[in-house]
């Protein structure tokens, strides 16, 4: 018997570690020196892998003596779960990913940067078809509970009809294309850069793009509420290399198609490529356009809409009993939802300081 | 003289070391999942053991809002049907191409080279591929766990016959049994259990082939739903669902272990049961 107690002591001890790695609470907040950030490639997050690579990351950061490591991740979704876990400090994700995964999640999170919306990036492509109604009937190809459902389920109200008159397969994003090329598959929604792979099939036609709903599909640069309340420098070095690597895209001259050259090669396309993906991107170049969107009733507006899609496909979790489980704080005091339970902040301060040169 | 290698446990202490690693696996996830609960009420990472029980009462026990199925039973039929399919079509075409290339010597030079090469392919990497030529649909998901696993099963088939032996063929046909009557009467009775032991070896890669398949495009299916709700980190959903694929899988190896026990008792006569 004394041996076996010993044993099982051993095998306590074994275990132990495991235990302790796993109970490492997300994200602990206090004044710290080193933030990891997590990215991934999209049209309108681009900017984060240079910043990263040219040096303009580590200038700002060096500026507060903090370290800022700006890390890709090839997987999106697991770019955004690992965050959410605690593993980053923060990370690039559409506004209904940030409520659905962090938020939901308990993790209150701060829109820190609205990059951009989508403008035309996220589409539904019919392949025998030319008007969106013809798609009442078919089975529609995309990543289910993504932001592609979402603008489905927007252009399926445009045209009257409702989520029961499709039949929604999800498929996984990196193989929407050769999916496409497949002959049962006849309808798709997704985004760019498979968007227009999608388009090229033959007889393909792009019947509503996300153009349709302006400014609803959104990409945020998401931190941690309390990291960022605990180290400002942390925000003020992001949203100001942020900016210097936006201004350079601006740039007419050799820096600015330098800089873009290499985006669009860490993106996977050419120079011409990256700038018609930029063409259906609405980015907020300066902090003056994002601040005034940020601040904006129509981003109030596009939250009620995408929290509503959410709560409707129960992705606000099983304690969410109605919509309003999850409050979303907008700049000016505007709460959407529980505001005893603010969990996404959008925040114009950062961007405003930008605006004003005070970083 | 007391060594260590001598020292055998009882029969209650065999339950009691076989259960001390589950036991510290759980109270180990218990105390990382209060530890993080503590930190954040909502977080999805380690649920605690209530959530799950609220979960599989959810998905197994009442119908979806916007389907009306119980979602549990719809996607373990489905995963079942895709993984029976599967494996049904590569022990058959096992059972016909081993069997074939391990005795007929002309079989074996016309297709061993061909099983060995197509045997090295990695499946998911031809992935759309199969989805061209199969479709999107079920085909192509039971092609897939087929494509895994068949080769495996047919190399190994192959190679055990070839391992027959020569004795036992010529003793045969000295009694003067056709080759039709040495398969049957000679080969079969000694490959099948043996088969079966290699389907239970590939039950894992077939399960792997199937949540795959199931990851890229599916309405319903274990490894479907594990996907979905990945989408919004429900791990309440995705741990049990483990829990259960682990459960099925370790019944299928157990039902098969019993198939042969029960009709191939010579196997376990000729060797120990393995």
């Amino acid at each position: 018997m004394r041996t076996l107690f010993k044993s099982a002591l051993v095998v306590l001890t074994l275990a132990l570690p495991l235990v302790m790695t796993a109970a490492q609470s997300p994200a602990v907040a206090a004044e710290k020196q080193s933030f990891r950030i997590a990215w991934s490639i999209y049209a309108g997050w681009m900017p984060w892998g240079y910043a990263a690579d040219s040096g303009i990351m580590k200038k700002w950061a060096d500026r507060y003596g903090i370290s800022v490591e700006i890390v890709q991740i090839n997987d999106y979704v697991e770019s955004i779960n690992q965050y959410t876990a605690g593993a980053f400090d923060g990370c690039v994700m559409t506004n209904m990913d940030a409520l659905t995964i962090p938020a939901a999640g308990g993790v209150d999170s701060t829109a820190l940067i609205a990059g951009d919306y989508s403008d035309g990036n996220d589409g539904v492509v019919l392949k025998d078809g030319k008007s969106l109604a013809e798609i009442k009937g078919q089975d529609v190809n995309l990543v289910e509970l993504s932001v592609s459902h979402y603008l489905l389920a927007r252009a399926l109200d445009s045209a009257g009809l409702s989520e029961r008159d499709i039949r929604v397969v999800n498929t996984a994003d990196a193989d929407i294309v050769s999916a496409f090329v497949s002959p049962d598959v006849t309808a798709t929604v997704t985004w760019n850069p498979q968007l227009s792979e999608v388009r090229k099939a033959e007889g393909a036609a792009l019947v509503f793009d996300s153009s349709r709903i302006p400014g609803e599909i959104i990409d945020l640069m998401v931190v941690n509420t309390e990291t960022l309340k605990d180290n400002p420098s942390l925000g003020k070095a992001l949203v100001g290399a942020w900016y210097e690597t936006l201004a350079l895209m601006r740039d007419a001259g050799p820096k600015g198609t330098e800089a873009l050259t290499a985006m669009a090669t860490a993106a996977g396309t050419d120079l011409e490529g990256y700038k018609a993906q930029l063409a259906t991107t609405k980015m907020f170049y300066t902090p003056a356009e994002a601040v005034a969107f940020a601040s904006s009733p129509e981003l109030v507006k596009g939250m009620d809409l995408v929290r509503t899609f959410s709560f409707d496909h129960g992705l606000l979790g099983e304690g969410a009993r109605t919509v309003d489980a999850v409050g979303i704080g907008f700049p000016g005091g505007t709460v959407l939802g529980d505001a005893g339970n603010v969990k996404l902040r959008f925040d114009a301060d950062y961007m405003r300081m930008a605006q004003e040169g005070k970083l | 003289m007391r060594r260590i290698i001598n020292l055998r446990p009882g029969r209650g202490g065999i339950v009691l070391w076989g259960a001390l690693p589950f036991l510290a696996a759980g109270v180990a996830y218990a105390l990382a999942s209060s530890a993080r609960l503590a930190a954040n009420p909502n977080d999805k990472l380690l649920p605690q053991l209530e959530s799950f029980a609220a979960a599989i009462g959810r998905l197994a026990l009442n119908p979806d809002a916007r389907t009306g199925d119980y979602l549990m039973w719809v996607d373990t039929l489905a995963s079942l049907q895709r993984l029976g399919m599967g494996l049904g079509v590569a022990t058959a075409l096992a059972l016909v191409l081993g069997l074939a290339i391990g005795l007929i010597p002309y079989v074996r030079a016309g297709l061993s080279p061909f099983v060995g090469v197509v045997s090295m392919i990695p499946p998911m990497a031809v992935l759309p591929v199969l989805f061209i030529v199969f479709g999107l649909d079920e085909l192509s998901k039971v092609v897939l766990i087929v494509f895994g696993v068949a080769p495996f099963l047919v190399r190994d088939l192959a190679l055990k016959v070839g391992d027959l032996p020569r004795e036992q063929l010529i003793k045969a046909q000295t009694l003067g049994a056709s080759t039709w009557q040495i398969v049957v009467r000679v080969v079969l009775p000694q490959m099948l259990p043996r088969l079966i032991d290699a389907v239970r070896l590939s039950l894992g890669p077939a399960w792997l082939f199937l949540i795959s398949a199931e990851a890229i495009a599916a309405t319903e299916g274990l490894g479907y739903r594990i996907f979905l709700v990945r989408r919004y980190m429900a791990m309440d959903v995705i741990l049990p669902y483990v829990a259960w694929i682990t459960l099925l899988a370790f019944l299928s190896d157990a039902g098969l272990r019993w198939v042969n026990a029960r009709f191939f008792p010579w196997l376990k006569a000729g060797k120990g049961q393995s």
